[in-house]
């Protein structure tokens, strides 16, 4: 992928988690809600099975954004795994941004399996951020 | 003024919406405004019928009727409404609508008289603002 | 090596006609590890599934790739067609081409790019899947029914009536519910106690039913199959065994205070009854009522027990009870009306709630079935009954409609008329919804043969003049104002969910809606169960339904139930946790995130050299983890891996994503 500022086109991986996230996006599928293309999905159990390396592996490999996105706090499927999604990737968010990566490029929200509206409208937003920003320079891999 | 595919496809409702903030589509005609409105006597149309009017787009029975301008804006019906809506907005909204119809309705001075004449210089500056600033 | 085989679906053209199905095929061959790529109008199709097994047999694929719709679709269907072909179901990953991509991304050009990057990242995780088996769980066979309403009542019933053991939890001193509070029924005003009590009797009386009255679950625990429930019962006062439901203790008790039961529209004692039919029929001494918990000393209640039952030491007992099913029937409550000054409900005491108008025509009610005014207690002759108070209100109630107020103000124009004969009904409405068998006949006897008169317009004052009610309002129909002098005004106030909904959701694992009320697995499709499984709902828990649904709704959750324990073991999930011994350190950290209790620590000796060692490990019961990965990520050493999402795979993901 180039990094030339002309014509940037960001990649973004999302992960979202079975029960909330990933059915969001499903249903912004079936209710036809266009978002950019730039989002790919990887597909977890819970947004809690997304362990921080997993972020910075992306970002190293090229990534230009990254989101966690889960079920609402409280709404867990697996009853408490999103309150440590949402404890560690703070940590997380705190380091990349010592690091000196642009807290937009990381984000965590929450979106449930009916949001499908709310799950195009945060991938839109998102990827309109990350394309303001440029492409990710600092974390990745030397090409 | 009769229902017609072209009434219920004008742009009213969009625009009073606008100009009010209010979705008077949302109105479900349980006529709890009306019930509360201390205006009512003196009003040739009901609020409940202004809302239904406007969702079937019937400018000009609206246009002609008294109870835009007999609203006291007392916010009866907006504290309530069980759709959430404000029914002063709305009315404020028609009178915009119709104040708005750049000049299709100006007197001339002398139909006034001496006592409306006084405060004329006031209220034209302000009618002037409500009419053109869009 | 692995040889990985892509299948690509058109969908028909959901797919196809957006992304370019020949360019996808053309990357997957030059995907690392691809034996074979091949498209198929309908891949879940009966043809599509066999060209897959056949390809599968003939090119010797050992993993599958299927770009298709979303895995929450089809997933199962293709893991069943990846295990014809003799491989392990889970070698199947799908990428979802459809939801994800085509249905999304209009663009050809874009979308194609997109599907074949969806491929690349499917084929790397699918390269290093590895065959996974799911475990065997037992099922306790016993249900707990919460709540004994009518819901909860038809469905004890049902499931013991098949065979099984039920427990049936009630948190007041009688069950019965909401509909033992109820007078006649629509459409057919046949006696609801008449029709309840029976069935009451029986719950009592049945061989394989558990009653717990005056009782609270407090925690569930486990999962489908094995929950453990902790259920504290209240203590009565009353020696359950020695009573014998004399009723001499309560005449004679010093306290009164508004009786629930009776909506407020009468007095209990504080040792007392909730009503005649109540089961069991043996009193409770409401702790915060009765005078000798509050001052120290009455105790008339003891004295006067011929049986000696009376005993204030008694003390809550706690029970820990295992299900493999359950059944919540919670049932509802009404709206509070503080937001609504205007209908001057309490403010004067004839503006009543439709539950305490119930209350008033009920023979067993405070006035014997007489309906009189409470200010004087003489026979309205005009009665108001406004519909949707708090229904369909977006600003200060509900924004849902309460499904039972028109028919059953439908009912009381019609029993107020029976009762007091020349009586006038007048009715304020919105829209009168009568959908139900024999509904709308029912509501048009209420107009033509028991003449109640019908406005459409919400009313939008009421006041007091003398003794009699003013009720401002407007006909919006004929646009004229209407101002009517009445004696009586009843109030259709919407129903609600329990006020401690969202908390018994959070202890049982299942979702409320924007109201609290529960949610069903799917609104049309599985409308009794819940997202837990061995969870099902029965009743107004999960929204607004009249007695017919509930009780349909009841069965059906008891189907479910017995099915589930007819079956003598479940398929467990295989994406449990795993941890490798070799390199766990025995932190423990895992056990602190599992929200199972699945992970438990584990002696293991092993010897290193010549001396053997003892140490700390942890191990996954795979029968409690659920899969959630919350453990993986804390595991320091690496050593706890999520099978099925482990950390080779993600990353795999990662890489073939940013590629």
């Amino acid at each position: 992928m180039s990094v030339a500022k002309e014509g940037f086109e960001p990649l973004i991986v999302a992960f979202c988690c079975n029960w909330c996230s990933y059915a969001g996006a499903d249903l912004a599928g079936t209710g036809r809600m266009p978002y950019p293309a730039n989002v790919r999905i990887v597909r977890v159990p819970c947004s809690s099975r997304v362990n921080p390396s997993f972020v910075i592996r992306a970002f190293q490999r090229g990534a230009d954004g990254v989101i966690v996105a889960g079920c609402h706090p409280g709404d867990c499927h697996y009853h408490s795994g999103n309150f440590f999604t949402r404890r560690r990737l703070s940590v997380l968010r705190r380091l990349l941004e010592y690091m000196g990566i642009e807290p937009e490029r990381f984000q965590v929200r929450w979106i449930s399996g009916s949001e499908g509206a709310k799950f195009a409208q945060v991938m839109t937003d998102l990827t309109a951020d990350i394309r303001a920003l440029g492409p990710n320079r600092k974390l990745r891999d030397a090409l | 003024m009769k229902v017609t595919t072209d009434t219920i496809c004008s742009d009213l409702l969009k625009e009073v919406e606008e100009y009010s903030g209010e979705k008077v589509a949302s109105c479900i005609q349980c006529g709890k405004c009306s019930g509360g409105c201390p205006m009512l006597e003196a009003m040739d149309l009901l609020p409940h019928q202004v809302m239904r009017l406007a969702q079937l787009g019937l400018k000009e029975d609206i246009m002609k009727s008294k109870t835009l301008w007999v609203c006291a804006s007392c916010f009866t019906c907006a504290a309530r409404c069980q759709r959430d809506l404000d029914l002063s907005k709305v009315m404020e909204g028609f009178r915009v609508i119709q104040l708005r119809q750049k000049g299709g309705n100006t007197m001339h001075p002398r139909q006034l008289t001496p006592e409306q004449l006084k405060d004329a210089p006031q209220q034209a500056i302000i009618s002037g603002f409500r009419k053109y600033s869009k | 090596m692995k040889r990985v085989g892509v299948f690509v679906c058109w969908c028909g053209s959901n797919i196809a006609a957006t992304v370019d199905i020949e360019r996808v095929i053309a990357a997957a061959r030059k995907m690392p590890n691809v034996v074979y790529a091949s498209d198929n109008k309908y891949m879940c199709s009966e043809l599509g599934q066999a060209s897959i097994r056949e390809s599968i047999e003939k090119e010797n694929i050992t993993r599958v790739v299927i770009a298709s719709c979303s895995p929450r679709m089809h997933e199962n269907t293709f893991r069943k067609t990846v295990a014809a072909a003799g491989l392990n179901p889970f070698y199947l990953e799908i990428a979802n081409i459809r939801e994800h991509c085509s249905w999304v991304h209009k663009e050809g050009e874009v979308g194609t790019v997109k599907a074949i990057s969806l491929v690349r990242t499917a084929v790397a995780k699918a390269a290093r899947n590895e065959p996974l088996t799911p475990s065997s769980l037992q099922i306790t066979k016993r249900a707990l029914v919460i709540g004994a309403g009518i819901a909860g009542i038809q469905a004890a019933l049902d499931i013991a009536d098949s065979g099984y053991q039920v427990d049936l939890v009630e948190k007041e001193p009688s069950i019965g519910g909401r509909m033992a509070q109820l007078d006649k029924t629509f459409p057919t005003l046949d006696c609801s106690a008449c029709i309840l009590t029976p069935k009451m009797v029986d719950v009592a009386q049945h061989d394989n039913i558990t009653l717990h009255t005056y009782s609270v679950v407090e925690k569930v625990d486990g999962y489908v199959g094995n929950f453990t429930a902790t259920i504290r019962k209240k203590s009565r006062g009353i020696d359950m065994e020695k009573c014998t439901g004399c009723g001499i203790c309560y005449e004679k008790c010093p306290v009164k205070v508004d009786s629930e039961f009776e909506a407020g529209m009468a007095k209990r004692r504080a040792i007392y009854v909730p009503f005649p039919q109540a089961v069991p029929n043996k009193p409770v001494i409401d702790r915060e009522n009765c005078r000798y918990f509050t001052q120290g000393k009455c105790k008339v209640c003891q004295k006067l027990c011929p049986a000696g039952a009376v005993d204030y030491e008694l003390e809550d007992e706690v029970l820990t009870v295992e299900y493999g099913a359950i059944v919540v029937a919670t049932g509802f409550d009404i709206l509070d009306l503080q937001a609504y000054g205007e209908y001057g409900y309490g403010k004067h005491p004839d503006v009543l709630t439709s539950l305490e108008f119930e209350r008033l025509v009920n023979a067993s009610g405070p006035t014997g079935g007489k309906i009189l005014r409470p200010s004087d207690g003489k026979p309205p002759r005009t009665v108001a009954f406004i519909q949707c108070v708090g229904s369909r209100d977006q600003a200060k109630g509900k924004a849902y409609c309460s499904k039972v107020c028109c028919m059953y103000t439908a009912k009381h124009a019609i029993l107020l008329r029976e009762k007091v004969p020349g009586a006038k009904p007048i009715v304020f409405y919105i829209d009168v919804r009568t959908p139900g068998k024999d509904y709308e006949e029912f509501y048009n006897r209420a107009t033509d043969e028991y003449g109640a008169t019908y406005i459409r317009g919400q009313v939008g004052k009421v006041y007091p003049e003398g003794d009699r009610l003013i009720i401002r309002g407007v006909d919006s129909l004929s646009a004229r104002p209407v101002e009517l002098e009445v004696d009586m005004v009843v109030l259709a106030v919407a129903v609600t969910a329990r006020a401690d909904a969202a908390g018994v959701g959070r202890m049982l694992g299942i979702t409320t809606n924007a109201h609290q009320f529960f949610n069903e697995a799917h609104p049309k499709l599985r409308p009794v169960e819940t997202h837990s499984a061995g969870i099902y709902l029965a009743g107004m828990c999960q929204g607004p339904k009249d007695i017919p649904e509930a009780v349909a709704q009841a069965s059906a959750a008891a189907v479910k139930v017995v099915g589930l324990l007819n079956k003598d073991s479940l398929v467990g999930n295989p994406t449990v946790a795993n941890v490798d011994e070799s390199m766990c350190s025995g932190c423990l950290e895992c056990t602190q995130v599992c929200p199972y209790d699945a992970i438990k620590e584990k002696s293991i000796t092993e010897r290193r050299g010549r001396e053997t060692l003892t140490r700390t490990v942890a191990e996954v019961n795979e029968g409690l983890c659920q899969g959630c990965g919350a453990c993986s990520v804390a595991c320091r050493p690496g050593a706890n891996n999520l099978k099925g999402f482990t950390n080779e795979q993600i990353l795999a993901e990662v890489d073939a994503v940013c590629l």
